[in-house]
């Protein structure tokens, strides 16, 4: 039986009956609940806020644990946190894993929210950042090897944008290419759906709360390709042209190939094969 | 797995935040001490496609515990896409299937009952008692066997004795026929002889690469990546890429195309009216190597007779060649210039003109690749030579990096389907039952009078041949979907499906295949490993024993032959297809099927098993039972030579190889190497002569048979010429309609394997990709009030299936056509699609008919 599965035996309206009413006698210690949520402010890795959910600390203070959002949850991937959870209790959260959310277009699980913990103002799923996808396990994750995997790409919902493939020589084989997954953070929602995708018997691609799975460029830092890119030309004035001491038949292109000796580009790579030239009387013409 | 919730929410949790943190934890120590001590590793070819993978089986206590790829190995160095990575859960689905069982009402076989288990022996009974009526009833087509691509070399041989000499039928047919069979129909019709001239290395050496209707990124996966690194890596390498929608493909494409369906004719003869018009065709070549040929046109799409398609078709199933001239063969293309070409395809001018320059630049090497969008066509023998002509006008053909490539689908569509011959019109190595001289040699081979073996048209010197049923034997072909109509029609009353799923695989289900399955006068056998939709319709089902679990043989997409071992043994008492076959030959006695007359020639027959005559002749039998032992001393069990007390697998190869390796053979050019040669080798490309193999054919110093001086030479035809064939666009025969306005196309997807009854049982594929998905443009969805992720109806006319749509997965269709993939069994796209065929091959077109999508 699936972890899903067992989940779904515990009967669903009982269990968030009984919820609901452990949340309204929290709600009577809200002392106590505080020093609780402070201490548990930054969630476990593995347990993922619901689209459109507030920062941490807001979200913590604005959830009155209602349960709303994981009644209207289609899919019934949203649980609550229980007392004794690494979860503030009656919070909502999901685990990718064993149930990632599958980006209702309609988002019923923000429309149900009562107090906006869940924000209203996301209309578009595609627009939520749930979390961040990351590749955590580059040993183990079968596409570093060459293996033709890609399962994370294909049930990626954001296709192409969220998680790309780049394309590279296998060095090892000498004759195949790698297909390694790539995720954008401008594009990954952290749905997850990678996540339980993967074909390891522990996922290599992981969602994490954006916080712990973010690294960030140093503050004084700017790709210099990117900024030229972005200002339509060089920041500074480009060289005057140069000129090289240079043998005939030789050029030098700066911003190209560097060196160039005329002639080689012909007759290589494809004439070393003798085949060329038993050819050669059949192409002329 | 009996964790708690909160038990595995927490282990989780830990695992996770110890990942974070880039700690890696210990395995857990049951793993640990497992570890790989005691394993037996050994080789084998990768159970799924015609790429031919190998890899490395790792056993421990009888059971597959490891699997790697092989690094040794030249097609993959290691490699495996994720079906391979899964190799061994295909052996351990839960289902398996472990004893015959038989449809039953109170004890007695009732084609209505409920499946209960049997012994072999009831199963044989049974089944040799209904073959043995049908044969006699209804003559040489009232028996039936369909089998395999992915059957091992000697079971497809095995088979093809038991039918076509045992039995005296033609009616074998291979799932092959649904795969590759207007390929070999072009390889026969442009160069006599069949299997691609090139190999893989030409991924290497090719400069530009071009895609016809070849999902390669998906469905051959490995080759996908040698393909992609030659373009990573080579300066001026370019990919182009031709589909009826937008695949996995296009990621890499320089110049990707979308046409419309069957206007690759209309292309691939713009392509040659572009190199005529520019002088680029090699004028040497041509003059030297290639003769001009047309070939009937208006021949109709292979439906049944009383459709009004095939009424009005001028010449129904036409195919004889006319020789014509240079000039006729130019102007037949006159008319597909850019212009015209492109407004019926729909591709933009500048991207046919990238295309066809191309392949006119005598400086560029080009590999053309293609496989079910070529052969799923109701032109495909057609589309196959026009793509030949492109290749041949320029000489860019039998050398490395020029090659037009048939790729394979299955695993050994071309090891035992194609080169055992394992067709109604086909024995082994390229001979055929339409030929008298090659019955003739068939039936010495195997030590049988003369005139055993059906010819074609039922004749042998111009006399009738004699037929059990006492009526003459007359025309025996039958080919895969005329198998169907005769089981609907009841003209073929037994049938024996083995190692394929064809209730699932094959078209029109409704109107054909399902009903005449169920046909109250028909008793069917399946031999499947796991229930698959097939089964679910027999009448009686064989445990199979699959894969490593016998020892085998498959040949792949390059000619290449590789051997496995048993490595492990079968569940219950599943047995393999090998087994199946001679077992079930012991049920059948000569005179069962034989006329008087026959018998007469070789009275000794008389009182003989079919089992005696075709597997113990002295020959198949020659080599008794040994110990298989490996280089590193391991000890391999082999069930069937301890059950029928010789060396099964050797007997039988060495039997096949007096077809294509003996002295004096009727067609030269498949040579093979002995039986132990190919256990010590990664497989090897044949022909193989002296231990030689064959990377290029047809080439000086490449090919054995082309002799010192020769240069080039198409030995498969008489004159050692290779036929350009014209042919020109016709129309499809289901195209969309008012009502039916959608194409429908179907195929495959990386993560499953064909019907998916190997693929769906690993929880990991099956997680990946659970669910077939109509794949459809957004507008489309839009226009049906259908969004990504909604339950749509499909409709043909012929039947209707509900699935999810998907607008923005792998695949992008273009308005107007829908894709369909067709390993899920909870979704049978075949009860959509139509049974038509080329006229010329008979194989089925996939890919394009009518059909309609509303909301469910």
């Amino acid at each position: 039986m699936s972890e899903r599965e067992r989940k779904n035996e515990i009967n669903r309206r009982q269990f968030l009956g009984n919820m609901l009413k452990t949340a309204c006698g929290v709600g009577l210690v809200g002392l106590g609940l505080g020093a609780y949520s402070k201490r548990a402010s930054s969630l476990p890795a593995s347990y993922i806020r619901p689209p459109g959910a507030l920062p941490e600390e807001e979200f913590l203070g604005t959830c009155i644990r209602c349960g709303l959002c994981v009644r209207d949850c289609p899919y019934d991937i949203l649980f609550l946190g229980e007392l004794g959870d690494q979860v503030p209790t009656g919070t909502p959260y999901f685990v990718a894993r064993s149930g990632p959310c599958e980006m209702c277009e309609d988002i019923p699980c923000v429309v149900a929210c009562p107090t906006n913990a869940l924000d209203h103002e996301l209309k578009d799923i595609e627009a939520s950042r749930m979390g961040l996808a990351v590749l955590v396990d580059q040993e183990n994750c079968i596409a570093f090897h060459g293996l033709r995997c890609e399962v994370c790409f294909n049930v990626c919902p954001l296709r192409n944008r969220a998680i790309s493939l780049d394309m590279q020589h296998n060095t090892r084989s000498g004759k195949h290419a790698l297909f390694i997954p790539v995720v954008h953070s401008d594009a990954c929602t952290g749905c997850g759906l990678c996540e339980r995708a993967c074909i390891l018997e522990e996922a290599a691609i992981k969602v994490f709360p954006t916080h712990l799975a973010k690294g960030e460029l140093g503050k004084h830092y700017r790709l210099g390709w990117e900024e030229k890119e972005k200002a339509g030309g060089a920041l500074v004035t480009p060289d005057t042209k140069h000129h090289y001491n240079l043998p005939d038949g030789v050029r030098y292109e700066l911003q190209g190939e560097g060196l160039i000796i005329e002639g080689e580009a012909e007759d290589s790579p494809f004439s070393s094969n003798p085949l060329d030239t038993l050819n050669s009387g059949f192409m002329d013409k | 797995m009996k964790l708690t919730r909160r038990a595995f929410i927490k282990s989780n949790a830990v695992a996770a935040a110890a990942s974070v943190a880039g700690v890696t934890l210990p395995l857990s120590n049951a793993a640990a001490a497992d570890g790989d001590d005691g394993i037996r590793w050994d080789k084998a070819a990768c159970r799924y496609c015609g790429t031919g993978c190998s890899v490395l089986m790792g056993v421990k206590d009888g059971k597959v515990v490891a699997s790697q790829g092989d690094p040794d190995a030249p097609v993959n160095k290691g490699l495996n896409c994720i079906k391979g990575y899964f190799l061994p859960k295909i052996l351990y689905g839960e289902d398996r299937l472990t004893k015959p069982l038989l449809r039953k009402t109170n004890g007695k076989y009732d084609k209505n009952g409920k499946f209960e288990a049997v012994t072999w022996d009831e199963a044989f009974k049974t089944m040799a008692e209904k073959w043995i009526a049908a044969r006699k009833a209804k003559g040489p087509k009232g028996v039936g066997m369909f089998g395999s691509g992915q059957w091992t070399v000697w079971e497809g041989y095995a088979a093809q004795k038991l039918l076509k000499a045992g039995f005296r039928s033609n009616s074998l047919e291979p799932n092959a026929r649904h795969c590759m069979a207007s390929a070999v129909g072009a390889f026969m019709r442009a160069f006599g002889i069949d299997e691609p001239m090139g190999c893989y290395d030409d991924l290497e050496h090719a400069d530009v690469f071009v895609l016809w209707g070849a999902n390669m990124a998906e469905m051959h996966p490995i080759l996908w990546s040698r393909l992609t690194d030659t373009r990573l890596t080579k300066p001026g390498c370019e990919v182009h890429v031709l589909s009826t929608f937008e695949h996995r493909c296009y990621e890499l494409a320089d110049n990707g195309m979308i046409f419309e369906p069957q206007t690759d004719l209309a292309i691939l003869n713009y392509i040659a009216n572009y190199i005529i018009q520019n002088k680029a065709y090699n004028k040497a070549f041509i003059d030297k190597h290639v003769n001009f040929t047309k070939t009937p046109t208006d021949i109709g799409y292979g439906l049944r007779a009383d459709d009004p398609r095939e009424k009005a078709a001028k010449n129904r199933n036409k195919g004889k060649l006319t020789k014509i001239s240079f000039e006729e063969y130019a102007k037949s293309v006159e008319p597909y210039t850019l212009e015209y070409t492109s407004k019926l395809s729909k591709v933009p001018k500048d991207k046919l003109e990238k295309l066809a320059k191309a392949y006119a630049d005598p400086k560029k090497k080009v590999a053309s690749f293609w496989t079910m969008g070529f052969n799923q066509h109701t032109r495909g023998v057609w589309v196959n030579g026009l793509c030949y002509n492109v290749h041949l006008l320029m000489g860019k053909i039998a050398e490395p990096g020029n090659s037009p490539f048939s790729l394979t689908g299955q695993p050994s569509a071309c090891g035992t389907a194609r080169e055992v011959g394992t067709f109604t019109h086909r024995l082994p190595a390229d001979l055929v039952v339409k030929k008298d001289a090659h019955c003739r040699f068939a039936e010495k081979t195997w030590k049988l009078p003369a005139g055993t073996i059906p010819r074609a048209n039922g004749k042998s010197d111009d006399a009738d041949q004699s037929d059990i049923s006492g009526k003459p034997m007359g025309p025996t072909l039958i080919h895969a979907v005329a198998m169907h109509r005769a089981l609907n029609d009841g003209k073929m009353n037994t049938f024996w499906v083995m190692c394929n799923n064809n209730m699932q695989a094959a078209a029109n289900m409704n109107d054909e295949s399902y009903p005449g399955w169920r046909n109250p006068n028909n008793f069917i056998t399946v031999s499947d490993p796991y229930p698959t939709v097939s089964a679910q319709a027999a009448d009686l089902i064989l445990p199979t024993a699959m894969w490593i679990e016998k020892e085998g043989a498959y040949g792949n997409a390059e000619r290449r032959t590789q051997f496995w071992r048993q490595q492990v043994g079968a569940p219950g008492e599943a047995k393999s297809d090998v087994w199946q076959i001679m077992e079930f030959s012991k049920y059948v006695k000569v005179k069962d099927v034989w006329p008087q007359d026959l018998i007469a020639k070789m009275p000794e027959y008389a009182d003989k098993s079919l089992y005696e005559v075709l597997y113990t002749n002295g020959q198949v039998d020659k080599f008794p039972v040994e110990q298989v032992t490996d280089s590193r001393g391991n000890k391999y069990a082999n069930d069937e030579s301890a059950d029928f007390g010789f060396y099964v697998q050797k007997g039988l190869f060495e039997e096949y190889r007096l077809f294509n390796s003996a002295e004096g053979i009727p067609k030269k050019g498949h040579e093979m190497a002995d039986f132990d040669a190919y256990h010590k080798v990664r497989g090897m490309r044949w022909p193989v002569i002296d231990g030689k193999e064959t990377l290029w054919r047809f080439r000086e110093g490449y090919d054995p048979h082309v002799a010192k001086g020769e240069g080039v030479k198409f030995y498969g035809k008489p004159d050692g010429k290779a036929n350009i064939i014209t042919a020109p666009y016709e129309a499809a025969a289901e195209p969309p309609d008012k009502e039916y306005d959608l194409w429908l196309c179907t195929g495959r997807v990386l993560e499953h394997w064909h019907s998916g009854s190997m693929t769906r049982r690993v929880p990991e594929l099956y997680r990946a990709v659970p669910d077939a998905v109509v794949y459809m443009h957004p507008k489309d969805a839009k226009k049906r009030r259908l969004r990504n992720g909604a339950l749509a109806k499909l409709t043909s006319r012929r039947g209707e299936i509900v699935c999810k749509v998907d607008t923005k997965g792998r695949n992008k269709c273009p308005e107007g056509l829908v894709f369909v993939p067709w390993f899920d069994a909870g979704r049978l796209v075949n009860k959509l699609t139509l049974d038509q065929t080329d006229p010329l091959s008979k194989e089925t077109d996939y890919k394009k008919c009518g059909v309609k999508i509303t909301r469910a």
